[in-house]
């Protein structure tokens, strides 16, 4: 780790003012990704500016039934609060499923989204990454790819997000809260993320110099109908290797309306509005998973060691809309797989 | 309580260091950091509170866990400067007048570990996740103690130290 300053944030718009000032900088919150990139020179900020005591800690119903959580919750407090527990459950599943107590009691929600790839060679500072440094070249292309993604790659960079807790986000359909010089906006979070591109340096599209407030959740928690299923190499603090997150809304065995995500597979939390709108109007049943996987996959490519994901992700879809459909969710405990 | 170590603070060489007051043990020390070091670093190299162990320094292995207002955290990854004014406890503040903790009594009733080294950290841990309250069973003590790994493969024991304590309590 580079020596560096320490400075701290009085209220958002010092934050923003501050980061304005130095691009140099970056803001940390609860430190989890980015103090290990900068134990590993990945990361090399000559400056850290400390947000962790800006009024961004609550967690408040909004005014059209939906939720407003502060950028700065700590993913445990999120995943236990009551009203994430009872109406959106597949968001606290998702967040259970990932990393380990004590990340979850550091880490927020803010930070959550702007966690970096666990690509191997984007960490390993002596290989080319495009990611790491751009124009170096993609390492993991013909390298040690077992981890890596299979929608959504380009010819500059085949890393995953490695987060949980956006999966289930994506499939709710929130929305980034996010404060700059300019002032306040809003970020679909579909758009939030970004496929590598021939610039696979940018994860997300929040500019240099915005700050996350908050991540806003719409009414509907598809909370009788959901699943997170994460498959990976242990079964506990583990990246995913493959997860679904599930959102039905049902009639009796008719499924009126379907949303699902894949973590694992791609730069960002992967939906296919196709496949879902294939399922809406249907009578669940294994045929119309399959085929809504297929779909999904269609456009699939493995690479050496990944190939395995496209059949892992086929059977882990098809069990997570069986698992969504019967209201019968994955534990993030007993981890057999209903 | 361990006054500051003069020498390993000299030896950081920094141009800017920042004084911070934490509550270690429930006594209140204060320190001069630089920016860079970790609450785990300053807990070992600056106050000899050696209890707490350096195992990966990625927070990939639960060895430096300890307790920040009474929550378990990995200190390899948080910065002193950040921690200013908290309470922290380690394995050296768990006993009370020469008593030891029920969960490292519970530890050694269950011979819940071989070299030791991973101990103090599945301690606090243990310590933080009955303060959780959200393991009932078994299983759920398994999931919730995943970040805390043991080499020598203690898990059984810790898992039936933890339920000598939740029967307890």
């Amino acid at each position: 780790m580079i020596n560096f300053e320490y400075a701290r944030a009085n209220d958002v718009a010092d934050a923003v003012r501050q980061i304005a000032a130095d691009p140099t900088s970056k803001f940390i919150a609860g430190g989890t990704n980015l103090l290990d990139l900068m134990k590993e020179d990945v990361e090399r900020p000559a400056r850290l500016i400390d947000i962790t005591r800006l009024p961004l800690s609550d967690v408040e119903e909004t005014p059209d039934g939906g939720v407003r959580i502060g950028a700065l919750v700590p993913n445990s407090d999120l995943a236990w609060h009551p009203l994430i527990a009872q109406r959106y459950p597949m968001l606290a599943s998702a967040i259970l499923a990932g990393a380990s107590a004590q990340l979850r009691n550091m880490a927020s929600t803010g930070g959550n989204l702007m966690q970096r790839t666990r690509c191997f060679y984007f960490y390993d500072t002596v290989t080319p990454c495009n990611k790491r440094q751009p124009g170096s070249g993609c390492s993991a292309i013909a390298g040690i790819n077992r981890i890596n993604a299979i929608l959504g790659t380009s010819d500059t960079c085949i890393a995953t997000h490695p987060s949980d807790m956006c999966v289930a986000l994506a499939v709710l359909e929130a929305k980034v809260h996010v404060a700059g010089p300019g002032g306040e906006r809003v970020i679909p979070f579909a758009d939030f993320h970004r496929l590598p591109g021939d610039a696979p340096q940018r994860d997300t599209n929040l500019d240099a110099n915005e700050l996350i407030t908050a991540v806003e959740l719409p009414a509907d928690g598809f909370a009788k109908n959901y699943t997170y299923l994460k498959i990976r190499d242990r079964l506990s603090y583990a990246f995913a290797l493959v997860s679904v997150a599930v959102g039905l809304e049902m009639d009796g065995n008719t499924i009126r309306r379907a949303r699902f995500a894949l973590g694992g597979v791609a730069h960002k939390p992967w939906r296919d509005e196709a496949a879902e709108a294939g399922l809406n109007g249907k009578v669940a049943n294994p045929e119309i998973f399959e085929r809504a996987a297929g779909l999904v996959l269609r456009d699939a490519k493995g690479f050496e060691h990944n190939a395995f994901k496209i059949e892992l992700a086929r059977r882990t879809i098809v069990r997570a809309l069986i698992q969504a459909a019967h209201g019968t969710p994955q534990s993030q405990n007993n981890k057999k797989i209903a | 309580m361990a006054q500051p170590n003069a020498a390993a603070q000299s030896s950081i060489g920094s141009p800017s260091k920042i004084s911070v007051e934490l509550i270690i043990n429930g006594v209140e020390t204060k320190l001069d950091v630089a920016p860079w070091t970790t609450l785990l670093d300053a807990l070992r190299e600056h106050l000899d509170l050696t209890g707490t162990k350096k195992g990966c320094d990625h927070g990939q292995c639960g060895a430096c866990t300890v307790l920040v207002d009474g929550r378990r955290i990995n200190s390899c990854l948080t910065l002193a400067v950040m921690k200013d004014g908290a309470r922290v406890t380690m394995i050296e503040g768990l006993a009370t007048d020469g008593v030891l903790h029920p969960m490292q009594q519970a530890f050694i009733d269950h011979d819940a570990f071989q070299c030791g080294y991973c101990t103090p950290g599945q301690i606090c841990s243990a310590v933080g996740l009955i303060a959780e309250g959200k393991a009932k069973t078994a299983e759920e003590i398994r999931e919730m103690m995943s970040g805390n790994i043991c080499r020598c493969a203690a898990y059984p024991n810790i898992v039936s130290a933890i339920q000598q304590v939740m029967g307890a309590s």
